[in-house]
Parts: structure tokens; C-alpha cells; sequence
């Protein structure tokens, strides 16, 4: 499971980087920089917790890493 | 719908009423407090939102409790069209009507924000709007429809709550005039 971003519909709120200090960062205009690697077992739920929470619906969870 | 003759249905109308308006001010004012232009290292902005969520199904709880009593209480004689529907009524003027307008147009707000997820964001956005046509007939349903308005804790309650909004909004105004503020970093 890999965590993107949407960058058109990124609005730059920063929510998902308070949610998952683990893995996001935010770049220095507030835009969120996603992880390379597929997201852990175990962060999975907060994960889709943070998906669900961003204010604009930029975040998904997928399948397969493109 | 069987008519209840119990001041406790009476008192709980008008109280749940109250704590509607209260609970609705201070989700409005979390929304408008919900914006990329607010960054503070304190208040983390997913508790804003949160808190937005959370208080706004409370709210929705006491619109429940408010609109079951009224519709039970056999002195308050509301009937069910005219909790729903914007219609006049003999006993409450236009005041009552702006209550059910209140209602519809939280419905659609509501409605939208549970599927928001299967709609286009810009849908769902200008839906959400009808927040700000909504509060304000709440606020003149309360106020206007009296059955408190001699006492000075309503008037001060409606006061507190009219203000609290005025100063949020123009809060975010003038944040507006500042579009890309300086990036404080994450609570962490």
C-alpha cells in the first residue's frame, strides 16, 4: 500500500503532516512530501484515518505503487 | 403524533434549543477557524477539523432532541409540516417557518458531508455554504420566537454567540488579504 497525494487538488492545509509525522514532511511552502516507501502494517490505520481527515480529499491509500 | 401535556417536554424544548444554537455557533465558528491560511504551532489544524466533526453531530443530537419535543409538546403545538417545511404559523409569525428553513438547509449540508467522498469537492463546497445562510435564520428563530427574551442569560447568550461569529469572520477577511503567510512548521 502506497501513500499519495493528489498535487492538483493539494491545497496545502498540512494536515496529513500533523497526522503522520512519521511519514509526511512538509516542504517549506506547506505542501506535503509523500514517502517513497509503502507504508507499513502497523501505520495503516492511522493512515486511513489521516485519508479520510484531509480537508480537500487529496490523500489515497493504493493498491499497488506505481 | 400524540400530543404530551408535560411542562418537562416544555422545558426540555426550549432548553435543548439553547444548547443547539451554542453548539451550532461554535461549529460554524471552528469551520470558518478551518483554513490553509491558519497555522499556529499550539492549536494543531487537525484538531480544529476535529473538534468541527465532533461538536457538529453533538448539535445535530440536541436539533433531534429540540424538534421531538416541539412536535410533542401539546401547548408548543408545532405540527410535523411545519417543523419541516418554511410555512406561516398563527401562533409564531415567520419565526417558526425560519427555523424549519434553518433545518433544510442544514439537511443539505449534512447530506452532502456524509457523501462527500462520492461527490466532486466543488459540489460539496457550495453546499457547505449554506452554512453561513443557515446560522443567521437558527439565530433569528431563537431570538425572534421570544419565549426567553425577557430573560438577560438568553439575551447575553445570543449576544456572545451573534459576536463570536463577527469576530471570527473577520478574522479570516483579513487573514484572506494574506494568502501565502509564512510557514510555521507542525506542532511535533
Amino acid at each position: 500500500m502506497k501513500l499519495r497525494v493528489n498535487p492538483i487538488l493539494c491545497d496545502g492545509y498540512g494536515h496529513c503532516a500533523e497526522l503522520l509525522p512519521e511519514l509526511v514532511e512538509l516542504d517549506e511552502w506547506g505542501y506535503p512530501i509523500m514517502p517513497r516507501e509503502p507504508v507499513s502494517r502497523s501505520l495503516e490505520p492511522a493512515v486511513r484515518h489521516a485519508v479520510k481527515m484531509c480537508p480537500r480529499l487529496a490523500l489515497s491509500l493504493e493498491k499497488r505503487a506505481r | 403524533m400524540r400530543s404530551l401535556n408535560n411542562p418537562i417536554i416544555w422545558y426540555l424544548m426550549r432548553g435543548s434549543g439553547v444548547v443547539t444554537l451554542i453548539l451550532f455557533t461554535v461549529v460554524v465558528v471552528l469551520g470558518i477557524a478551518t483554513t490553509r491560511r491558519f497555522r499556529t504551532a499550539r492549536l494543531p489544524r487537525f484538531v480544529t477539523l476535529g473538534l468541527h466533526r465532533s461538536i457538529s453531530l453533538l448539535a445535530v443530537v440536541f436539533l433531534g432532541i429540540h424538534i421531538a419535543t416541539a412536535l410533542a409538546d401539546s401547548y408548543a403545538k408545532v405540527s410535523l409540516a411545519q417543523a419541516l417545511l418554511p410555512l406561516p404559523s398563527a401562533k409564531y409569525g415567520l419565526w417558526l417557518g425560519m427555523g424549519a428553513l434553518s433545518l433544510d438547509l442544514l439537511a443539505a449540508v449534512i447530506v452532502t458531508s456524509l457523501l462527500r467522498h462520492r461527490m466532486s469537492q466543488r459540489v460539496w463546497k457550495s453546499v457547505h455554504w449554506l452554512a453561513y445562510a443557515s446560522w443567521p435564520l437558527a439565530f433569528a428563530h431563537s431570538v425572534g420566537i421570544g419565549t426567553d427574551k425577557a430573560a438577560g442569560w438568553f439575551l447575553d447568550t445570543g449576544v456572545a454567540c451573534a459576536g463570536l461569529i463577527a469576530v471570527t469572520l473577520v478574522w479570516r477577511l483579513l487573514a484572506l488579504r494574506n494568502p501565502y503567510p509564512k510557514y510555521l512548521g507542525t506542532a511535533s
